[in-house]
């Protein structure tokens, strides 16, 4: 690098763009914590949903599958997993009988563990996922599989 | 032979020998859930997948940070020209840090998930259960308050000596890391909240703040092997983190794509985070720079080619990995697909496991009272565990590239009932599954090869 540039003006370059980039970002946010209400379907959070989210970190669910994309890839993805598995007429006869179907048990298949949770926990969870399903989140996943 | 400048360095060392030890631990964790990829009920009722996981990146986490404290208790006081302000500190916290981190691990190892989380009071303040946040709460308060002794104990140092760039820069990232943790206790009942703030940790650690640290840490070892003049040192050190941060901070938004957020972010999240890679491309000149204009034969080639391989790596993993599914529309398609995983695993290693075994390398010796450099058949070992690991790690990265664009292939292009399942997909990726575990267990044996390479002594000439 040339001598004119000086290592000052690279510090004030490191400390002025920084404070300046990291203010933008705050105000980005303040801005996107405004709009989401529009989007993230808040109004439909009863203590259901609640204590489903609370399940589903009690239980560490995002080790194995991801939600909306993020979380371990090692199951299936179940931010849609509401719409994929029978939706408002059939996810939450499946979901029961899913859970409780666990552990599959079939030799050499990545087996989920059984998490003992009782019919009205299940019924929680299952609030929880339709919860999600229900965001607008620009249309991720591209298709029903996620 | 004692080679220490300052005596209160000396408390890096059980820092980085732990570190190396958790490291041990994560692999042979990675090794268990490579194999549970393509043998699904390996092991399926001791260590389900979801605890060798949370073992896995947890020990990372870890690890990663004890290595951050040894480097910064090892070239702090060097750069300030004066003792640690408490070395009686830095040792307590090291012992509150690894009893907790212990526990911890064998807290998710030992009792299932939910009766963790029932020992230690989650209802109370839920803050578990989250990717990579997994802590119970009570580690959390752990974690900060180690972070705060250590963060005045460095301050202090600071202080009343010698403030250098290198000193301020690191500093910042380590204040900012402190900081940003705080949004672990922040878990709201509303999903999109709290995967927005979550990002606050994560994405402003790793893209952000960490590389603070990691230019610092890279900074002062290129000053000490080449011997270059650390005023261009400091001026490229000033240069690259400023590209970091400006390209970085609003590069958080690759993240808000799919979360319901305004769609503006599709467009300051590509935009930004399409110059990310600029700033480790600039480490890889400045890095071979250095060493070209160097005007001394430092003895410890290992430490310069450990300098030079994090720069190199961190570009691919972090830059060019990242760059590949970082564009909206690309992202659209991968977002959570095995090309993630491929560049989590490449960037975690180039950038942050390559500088912790970066200042590992150069400040061990004198740690250990060697002197500047290992003897030449103990570096010659070293080296073959960086090739080993580093070459390793490439096919990792290729393997789970080659299962991440199948996935995508098979699962994500299809209209909806054309497209496979996910579990039919992951059938049709198992040969890149099992390419990958042989590719880790040879990152093992370089592993080992390298931690051997402690014992290694020259042979005694007759």
């Amino acid at each position: 690098m040339s001598e004119s540039f000086t290592k000052g003006m690279a510090r004030n370059i490191y400390y002025g763009g920084s404070v300046f980039f990291f203010l933008v970002f705050l105000a980005l946010t303040f801005h996107t914590t405004k709009e989401m209400p529009e989007r993230d379907n808040r109004q439909n959070i009863t203590e259901s949903v609640e204590r489903g989210k609370h399940l589903w970190e009690k239980n560490n669910c995002i080790g194995c599958h991801s939600l909306l994309g993020e979380g371990a890839y090692f199951a299936p993805e179940l931010g849609n997993v509401f719409q994929r598995r029978g939706g408002e007429a059939g996810f939450k006869m499946f979901f029961n009988g899913w859970m409780k179907a666990q552990p599959l048990n079939i030799p050499g298949r990545r087996q989920m563990p059984n998490f003992h949770l009782n019919d009205q926990e299940i019924e929680d969870l299952a609030e929880f996922l339709k919860w999600t399903s229900e965001m607008d989140i620009n249309g991720w996943p591209p298709n029903i599989e996620g | 032979m004692n080679t220490l400048k300052y005596q209160s360095q000396a408390v890096a060392k059980p820092y980085f020998v732990f570190a190396l030890i958790l490291f041990v631990g994560q692999i042979l964790f990675g090794l268990i859930m490579g194999l549970q990829y393509v043998v699904g009920d390996f092991l399926a009722g001791a260590i389900p997948f979801n605890v060798a996981r949370m073992v896995h990146t947890n020990l990372l986490i870890v690890w990663l940070l004890f290595g951050f404290m040894g480097a910064a208790y090892y070239l702090v006081p060097e750069e300030s020209e004066t003792e640690l302000y408490s070395p009686k500190l830095a040792i307590i916290l090291f012992w509150v840090f690894a009893a907790a981190g212990v526990a911890t691990i064998l807290g998710y190892l030992l009792v299932p998930y939910s009766t963790l989380a029932d020992f230690t009071f989650n209802e109370l303040w839920p803050t578990m259960g989250r990717e990579f946040l997994e802590q119970p709460t009570i580690t959390k308060i752990g974690i900060v308050v180690v972070c705060l002794g250590f963060l005045f104990n460095l301050g202090m140092t600071i202080l009343k000596g010698r403030k250098t760039a290198i000193n301020m820069v690191l500093m910042t990232g380590l204040i900012g890391l402190a900081v940003f943790f705080l949004f672990s206790f922040y878990n709201p009942t509303n999903l999109a909240l709290d995967k927005y703030f979550w990002w606050f940790v994560v994405h402003l650690w790793v893209e952000g703040v960490w590389e603070l640290i990691m230019g610092a840490i890279l900074a002062y070892v290129l000053i000490k092997v080449t011997g270059v003049d650390r005023e261009v040192i400091e001026k490229w050190l000033y240069v690259i983190i400023a590209m970091a941060l400006i390209s970085g901070i609003l590069g958080t938004g690759h993240h808000f794509y799919w979360l319901a957020t305004p769609e503006y972010w599709q467009w300051v999240g590509s935009i930004f985070s399409a110059i990310e890679p600029l700033p480790f491309f600039a480490m890889v000149l400045y890095a071979f720079n250095m060493v070209n204009r160097r005007r001394r034969e430092h003895p410890n080639k290992a430490a310069t080619l450990w300098a030079l391989g994090t720069a190199v790596m961190a570009f691919l993993g972090a830059g060019v990995w990242g760059f590949l599914h970082t564009l909206s529309p690309v992202n659209y398609y991968t977002h959570g697909s095995q090309i993630t995983a491929a560049h989590g695993h490449m960037a975690f290693y180039g950038a942050y496991a390559m500088i912790v075994m970066t200042i590992i390398s150069f400040a061990m010796p004198k740690l250990r009272g060697i002197g500047e450099a290992n003897c030449n058949r103990a570096q010659v070992r070293e080296m073959w565990g960086f090739w080993l690991m580093t070459v390793a790690m490439v096919f990792i990265t290729l393997f789970l590239t080659g299962a991440g664009v199948l996935q995508v292939w098979l699962q994500r292009l299809p209209e909806t009932g054309e497209a496979l399942s996910f579990m039919a997909t992951q059938d049709k990726l198992s040969i890149f599954y099992w390419m990958r575990e042989v590719a880790g267990v040879i990152f093992l044996l370089g592993l080992i090869a390298y931690i051997s390479s402690f014992w290694v002594k020259e042979k005694a000439t007759a």
